[in-house]
């Protein structure tokens, strides 16, 4: 546990590592740009258009979209640990991601069999569609079930259970698929956060800022449910509005990043034992922040090896939060 | 005040208490004794607003616990469950700073006088000394005085605490319990507390409540020792117990 003093330094430092980051972000790719002309480009100074095109019109939103899933999930991860008082609860744990997937599936892999030719700029919007009506329909069923369920692990188990039998289906959708409509799937499965247009920005930013509202009325009762949800209703915490709070503002979050940019594995389930280490608090006040703070860093952190390596960015945030998870285990049982 | 009136509480094939009537008053320290099984963390959970009642109303402080907003229970009632608490990095003062969350706004800032009463609690505890400790460092019996300071620092005029000697050894137990006695009659608070120690709810309470079921018998202690209840309850074919003298009598075969 460390002062409010070391808690304002941490934050500092890693504001000034995320604008860091950030910079790096947008002068690193297949051309490299010096910072001197990424802060030109920004700052509306003296540059041929196509640096200018790079950085604005693909860098930019690329690193805006990393900058948002890296805080949603992070933070989405944050609430249903402390929710479900389990370490490896993440946002994926309700069954969101196949949910997701199911929509994608159903998408891309039912529709050719219906014969349904879809243009280009149809099959994208509708990709994020489908993956968003996947994911809030299987999150609607949680939601409706979890109101009449008391124990909150009846409900973890439901999610995970509803999730495997998605899987199943979407595996049977595959086997049954073209390969055209095969490849396009797992490609999307594999997460990307480059697919993301100016457009669709336009969407994903509000609802991870919606979520982020959400969030941040649900940290008294967070709090709260650190002791576990008898001692927090005793001190008069209304559950099932909370519950209904925290599942909200995952759809948001999940839901709609998922939708975006692919089932982004481990970020929000390694992120929030991250913050744990570095911060060394439990307060919600200090680890929402902190949450959020870093795990925008790690997925910049992410986008830029991927960049680098040319590797698909699931592989790189399964790579990089595995470990973090498995050493938190083994270091410590009793997290919680 | 607790006033049970005409409850019933149970399963469907399996009613613990029916048609229970009793009236606990405040300034008390009331233990509830049972066989395992009898319904009394049932009890309990019922009276915190935390379980169902089959029949019947819980009156707390005069108000029908049915009718009462979750701000109105929080503000009467509080709870110690068995419960362990053990989460890392959350110090001691922030567990008992959450007793305040039904005081606090949105998002639970503290005022002055909120930091004066989580002080004054982790005092009356003992347990000034530990407040900057994590949760994961301590024995059962430093988490259980923490979990009374918390509710200690809900300021309720009712206390609940289920089995709260359970983890504890004999010194622990007998000042844990004084320490309740010491609430109960000095801050008037209605104390009700759970527990297997005979010898404790004989010698360091003003009244006992015995589940027999499906009845309650409340009694004060003398009355409750002379009555007989407790002997014909809590003894088998080889093991019994004696309590004028609070003392356990094995019979030889």
């Amino acid at each position: 546990m460390y002062t409010a003093s070391h808690s304002r330094t941490l934050f500092i430092i890693l504001t000034l590592l995320l604008v860091l980051l950030f910079a790096v972000d947008l002068s690193a790719g297949a051309v490299n740009i010096p910072l001197s002309d990424v802060w030109a480009a920004l700052t509306g100074g003296e540059l041929p258009e196509t640096t200018k095109k790079i950085i604005l019109n693909i860098r930019l939103v690329k690193a805006v979209v990393a900058l948002v899933a890296g805080i949603g999930l992070s933070v989405s991860g944050l609430q249903m640990q402390t929710l479900f008082q389990n370490p490896l609860a993440g946002p994926y744990v309700l069954g969101i991601s196949s949910g997701a997937s199911l929509g994608v599936a159903l998408f891309l892999l039912g529709a050719p069999m219906l014969g349904t030719a879809a243009n280009s700029i149809f099959s994208t919007l509708g990709v994020a569609g489908a993956a968003w009506i996947g994911a809030a329909a299987v999150l609607l069923i949680i939601w409706t079930l979890s109101r009449r369920i008391k124990d909150i692990m009846v409900i973890l188990i439901l999610g995970m259970m509803f999730g495997s039998g998605i899987s199943a289906i979407v595996q049977i959708l595959q086997y049954m698929s073209n390969e055209n409509a095969l490849k396009t799937f797992v490609i999307w499965t594999m997460g990307s956060l480059g697919d993301v247009t100016t457009a669709q920005l336009a969407l994903l930013l509000p609802a991870v800022i919606a979520g982020l509202v959400l969030s941040v009325a649900a940290v008294k009762p967070l709090n709260l449910l650190l002791l576990g949800e008898n001692y927090a209703r005793t001190m008069g915490l209304n559950i099932g509005r909370t519950r209904q709070l925290i599942f909200l503002s995952t759809i948001l979050f999940a839901g709609t990043i998922t939708a975006f940019c692919g089932p982004i594995g481990f970020i929000g389930l390694a992120v929030p034992h991250v913050a744990r280490i570095i911060f060394r608090n439990a307060d919600h006040r200090i680890m929402m922040p902190a949450t959020a703070l870093l795990g925008a860093i790690i997925m910049l952190l992410c986008d830029l090896i991927s960049k680098m390596l040319a590797l698909p960015i699931n592989s790189i945030t399964a790579l990089m939060g595995i470990p973090i998870i498995i050493w938190v285990i083994i270091r410590k049982k009793n997290i919680f | 005040m607790i006033h049970l009136q005409n409850i019933t509480i149970g399963y469907k094939d399996n009613i613990l208490l029916r048609d229970v009537s009793v009236t606990m008053p405040t300034g008390k320290l009331i233990a509830l004794i049972g066989r395992n099984g009898s319904g009394k963390s049932t009890l309990l959970r019922a009276i915190a607003g935390l379980g169902e009642v089959r029949q019947g109303t819980i009156l707390l402080n005069g108000h029908n616990l049915e009718a009462m907003s979750t701000y109105q229970l929080a503000t009467t009632v509080s709870f110690v469950t068995t419960e362990r608490v053990r989460i890392v990095n959350l110090r001691c003062q922030d567990v008992v700073a959450l007793g305040r969350a039904p005081y606090t706004n949105w998002i639970g800032r503290m005022q002055s006088r909120d930091r004066k009463i989580v002080m004054k609690s982790l005092e009356l505890v003992n347990m000034q000394n530990y407040m900057d400790r994590t949760m994961d460092q301590m024995s059962d019996g430093e988490c259980q005085r923490i979990m009374i300071a918390r509710a200690l620092a809900q300021d309720t005029p009712i206390i609940l605490l289920d089995e709260p000697t359970s983890f504890l050894d004999l010194p622990n137990r007998y000042e844990l319990c004084s320490l309740l006695k010491r609430l109960a009659h000095d801050e008037s608070k209605c104390i009700f507390f759970s527990t297997h120690e005979l010898d404790i709810a004989v010698t360091m309470c003003d009244a006992i409540a015995l589940i027999d079921s499906p009845q309650l018998h409340y009694l004060p202690v003398s009355k409750m020792v002379e009555s007989g209840h407790i002997e014909r309850l809590f003894n088998s074919s080889s093991v019994g117990f004696d309590a004028h003298n609070c003392s356990v009598k094995m019979t030889e075969k």
